[in-house]
């Protein structure tokens, strides 16, 4: 399923269209301009390669389209939660990285997004553009780009060169950056 | 909250945490909440259980009976809504509670060097010595204090 570009957003419209999604019972929401595509999981078959690097195990596969390798992110394994078994893939607009994803639990209108409140202080600053209320729950909203970093790209970049390029220049794998 | 008053004296709200009770400075507390449902949602931060949404704001939940009595509270009561002060603002907190709160007058005497990060203050209440907390030390983000020092940071100079 393709999912059609929200119109640009005007000064008088301060609403935004969110996908609310689940992964391993928790509620997230997305918002619905950064996912390009849903596809089920069914469907990579085939054109996902697999990745095995231990020291980034959320993602296992990645996917080619065109000249760009899009990572597939599990997304229960980015937020230490109990691995479940996805049946979707977002596959994210502008950036390289696709979620899998337990299911889609339906799109609402966002009017109010608040910042994460400072005491959260950690890695989740990252993770989240904020949180919303919607029928008195309160849902994060994940961030697009909280999912693989600038230095995990490199590494997975790293990782996808082929074997003969890799062993003329190192015998060792890709380290991830600290 | 019941109340009590004495000229001169800075207020404090007693707060009750199992079986020993501390205290807030009046002028942090906002209110004292029933409990209501705790949205939770994946994170790295100690001490923050979820947020609470009160009169359409969201506000974090901090459990801070683990770091004052080595364990989590077994039953709670309310929620003692407080502001807390980070570096460029100031945020309100839910911190779990037993019981009711009292507003009390009292004297506080200031913390010395060898106190807890977490203890502002003595003060004195039927017979009992209380302490007196300070939340942006036992409350998770930045500390007010950071931003005095942020001008202290050296900058390495670069060609």
């Amino acid at each position: 399923m393709r999912v059609a570009a929200p119109p640009a957003k005007t000064q008088a419209s301060r609403t935004e269209q969110i996908i609310l999604f689940r992964v391993a019972g928790q509620l997230f929401a997305i918002s619905s301009a950064s996912v390009q595509e849903v596809r089920s999981v069914d469907s990579l078959a085939g054109v996902s390669a697999e990745i095995n690097q231990p020291a980034l195990r959320k993602v296992r596969h990645v996917l080619q389209r065109g000249d760009k390798s899009l990572y597939v992110v599990n997304t229960a394994v980015h937020f230490g939660l109990p691995v479940s078994s996805a049946a979707l893939v977002f596959v994210l607009r502008k950036i390289r990285t696709a979620l899998l994803v337990d299911s889609m639990d339906r799109m609402a209108t966002m009017t109010r997004l608040q910042a994460l409140p400072l005491a959260y202080c950690h890695e989740e600053r990252g993770w989240y553009r904020g949180l919303t209320a919607l029928d008195q729950t309160v849902i994060p909203v994940v961030n697009p780009e909280g999912f693989l970093t600038p230095e995990e790209f490199a590494f997975l970049d790293a990782s996808l060169v082929p074997p003969s390029t890799a062993e003329s220049a190192t015998n060792e794998g890709p380290e991830l950056p600290q | 909250m019941t109340h009590a008053s004495d000229a001169g004296a800075q207020s404090f709200v007693l707060l009750r945490l199992g079986e020993r009770r501390f205290a807030v400075a009046a002028t942090q507390v906002a209110e004292l909440a029933a409990p209501s449902r705790i949205f939770r949602f994946p994170h790295r931060t100690p001490k923050l259980e979820g947020v609470i949404l009160r009169r359409g704001r969201i506000v974090p939940v901090c459990d801070v009976a683990e770091s004052l009595l080595g364990r989590s509270l077994a039953s709670r009561r309310f929620y003692l809504i407080a502001a807390r002060h980070y570096r460029n603002q100031d945020e309100s907190v839910a911190l779990p509670v037993t019981g009711e709160c009292e507003l009390i007058a009292a004297e506080m005497t200031g913390a010395s060097e060898s106190d807890a990060p977490h203890v502002a203050g003595w003060i004195s209440h039927n017979g009992e010595v209380i302490e007196v907390l300070n939340l942006d030390s036992l409350t998770p983000g930045d500390s007010p204090a950071a931003k005095l020092n942020s001008s202290d940071v050296t900058v390495e100079a670069r060609p």
